[in-house]
């Protein structure tokens, strides 16, 4: 009787449990963001805003969202463009010293030989602001830097400045504090992926290295750099697909604005306003799709990356 | 000579060690001061901040609290219980589905696995905001703006939340153990429910919180979608209070609502920042 159910359970076929246990993922995923992606993509075809209390459209328009899009202005400069030299800019100034500072302390706290002690309390300490709200940090550093702020405080009490400094009137510092705020939320992140890329290398590696009496220098050069490489390029271009998506920090910061004369607009900024102020659902689903192509890009790559971890190491276990 | 050799190493490495500190202290300062800072002004009044910078803190916190909470523009406390309830509810559907889909792949062999695989890998790294015209539209069609369930339920597909679970799911759960709950005359889903998830605890803790944190702290869709004052979550009271002329404001009461936006996501990671620490490169791309 015992037998007769083992065997007759062998020849059951499981393929319909799978299908029904990734159901409600696609059916989530097609609803809330496969279907949205199509209409948006349909949506940059249409004229479609709000003009006042009237509604216009939408009305198929052909290309005619991408060619104003990228035609330039009277001064002669074409928005989306330079809001997308902002995004990149506002990026590279947190991103560049992100990576090499993260670099920096993932070699600090694998090297056996420096053996630094209190890693845990610092690493639990540069981690943190990953965590922390972006608009409650960015609206934080608004007060901070305000012309009544405890910065322009002390610059006055030290007669460093003669009268308040605003801040965020001034090109350079508004883009300075940005980039300050993403490279403290994400070094703390970074160092901590680049640490465990550190360790997943072959240490006899190092001891071979170390053998062949080779300085840290260039133990750091020849060995570490190299075979952390993969590992480093796939946090940068993780880090530059974030960074496309930069919104809550300037946003809070400059109030939507990105103040002064639209120096620190991101592109993601750029989208909301359409969104929120116009309702220009037509420009939006145009910007959307230039936003869509870019990331796509940047996620071949990491496609890529993942898929060939799957490959090198196929059928690792029998699966039934 | 090989003395001198060794008397140099050690001051070599002395030096570096001191470097090393020094940076790290340096770097721990950075990421500490603007927070210091908003704590000490949280417990000065409007006066007080107005009269000057301080590393000392005041006597004010309470009367701030107060003011800060019964604030009758920004509703601080209805804000954060938004905000926890529609954090909770997405953390628990992102992990739970997000298994479930995991062990789907992971353990069943049918027809599309491999596709639905790679099709959520290709898919994993897309920004939200690219389809937020459409979702945006799609909402207002079945008028569901001012409504939570559009916040919660896209959580149930979570890419990036997936690869992690598969991952550990691949390192922990041997098809032995499936095998002989089978055996023992378990169903699909009490097998699923009963053996797996157990077994996958750590890895369903670890994304809770990831996932409650990311939801706590997101602004860009909420905003698009919650406009009604009693719906409201805390990133947009925060958006609030920045565009609101305030020059006006309570400082002290500025630096509260600041304070209790940041406040439940910080004690939750002092309590648990070593497994938030590991679980950071659990799920993320080996060498």
């Amino acid at each position: 009787m015992n037998e007769n159910r083992k065997m007759r359970r062998r020849g059951v076929s499981y393929a319909k449990w799978g299908y029904i246990f990734i159901l409600p993922f696609f059916v989530s995923y097609i609803i809330f963001t496969l279907t949205p992606q199509i209409m948006t993509i349909y949506n940059s075809f249409f004229e479609n805003y709000r003009n006042g209390l009237t509604q216009v459209g939408p009305n198929f328009v052909g290309l005619k969202n991408y060619v104003k899009l990228f035609t330039p202005d009277k001064s002669g400069t074409v928005d989306v463009l330079k809001y997308f030299g902002n995004t990149v800019l506002l990026w590279v100034m947190g991103a560049v010293p992100q990576i090499l500072v993260a670099l920096l302390l993932a070699v600090f706290f694998t090297s056996y030989r420096l053996n630094l002690k209190g890693q845990q309390f610092f690493k639990t300490v540069i981690y943190m602001p990953n965590l922390i709200m972006a608009s409650a940090f960015s609206m934080l550093f608004f007060t901070l830097f305000s012309p009544v702020g405890p910065v322009n405080q002390v610059l006055l009490a030290a007669g460093w400045a003669d009268k308040a400094i605003d801040f965020l009137s001034l090109k350079v510092p508004v883009r300075v504090l940005i980039s300050l705020m993403n490279f403290l939320m994400w070094f703390g992140n970074t160092t901590i992926l680049l640490m465990a890329g550190i360790q997943g290398i072959d240490q006899n590696m190092f001891e071979a290295a170390e053998i062949d009496g080779a300085s840290s220098l260039q133990v750091f050069f020849r060995v570490t750099l190299p075979l952390l490489a993969p590992i480093l390029v796939y946090t940068v271009i993780t880090a530059m697909i974030g960074g496309l998506q930069m919104f809550d920090v300037p946003q809070i910061l400059t109030n939507g604005k990105g103040t002064p004369d639209r120096a620190s607009m991101t592109l993601v900024m750029y989208l909301n306003n359409y969104l929120q102020t116009s309702k220009n659902y037509g420009m939006a689903g145009a910007v959307s799709v230039v936003l869509f192509l870019v990331s796509s890009v940047l996620s071949l790559f990491v496609y890529n990356t993942l898929s060939r971890q799957y490959k090198e190491a196929p059928r690792k276990r029998d699966r039934i | 000579m090989d003395n001198r050799e060794s008397r140099k190493g050690r001051i070599q490495l002395i030096i570096a060690r001191t470097v090393a500190y020094a940076i790290l202290i340096f770097l721990s300062i950075a990421c500490l001061f603007s927070f210091y800072m908003l704590i000490i002004n949280a417990t000065r009044s409007n006066a007080q901040l107005q009269a000057g910078f301080t590393l000392a803190p005041k006597n004010n916190f309470f009367v701030n609290l107060k003011n800060a909470w019964t604030d009758a523009s920004i509703d601080i406390p209805r804000g954060m219980l938004n905000s926890f309830l529609i954090a909770a509810v997405s953390a628990v559907l992102t992990t739970y589905f997000s298994a479930l889909t995991a062990y789907g792949i992971h353990v069943y062999n049918f027809k599309l696995k491999r596709f639905a695989f790679y099709f959520i890998m290709a898919v994993m790294m897309i920004p939200p905001q690219v389809s937020a015209v459409g979702f945006i539209q799609l909402v207002n069609k079945f008028h569901l703006t001012n409504n939570y369930l559009p916040l919660v339920l896209p959580s149930i597909a979570a890419p990036v939340v997936f690869f992690y679970m598969k991952q550990y799911l691949e390192s922990v759960l041997p098809m032995e153990m499936v095998e002989a709950a089978r055996m023992d005359g378990s169903g699909e889903f009490r097998t699923f429910n009963h053996i797996v998830l157990p077994i996958m605890k750590p890895a369903l803790a670890v994304q809770m919180i990831f996932s409650f944190v990311s939801s706590w702290n997101n602004y860009f869709i909420p905003a698009l979608l919650l406009d009604k004052k009693e719906m409201k979550t805390v990133p947009i009271m925060i958006a609030q209070l920045r565009s609101a002329d305030y020059s006006k404001f309570d400082m002290g009461k500025v630096y509260m609502f600041i304070l209790l936006a940041i406040l439940p996501v910080l004690v939750v990671y002092i309590i648990l920042s070593k497994s938030i620490i590991k679980g950071v490169t659990a799920g993320s791309v080996k060498g």
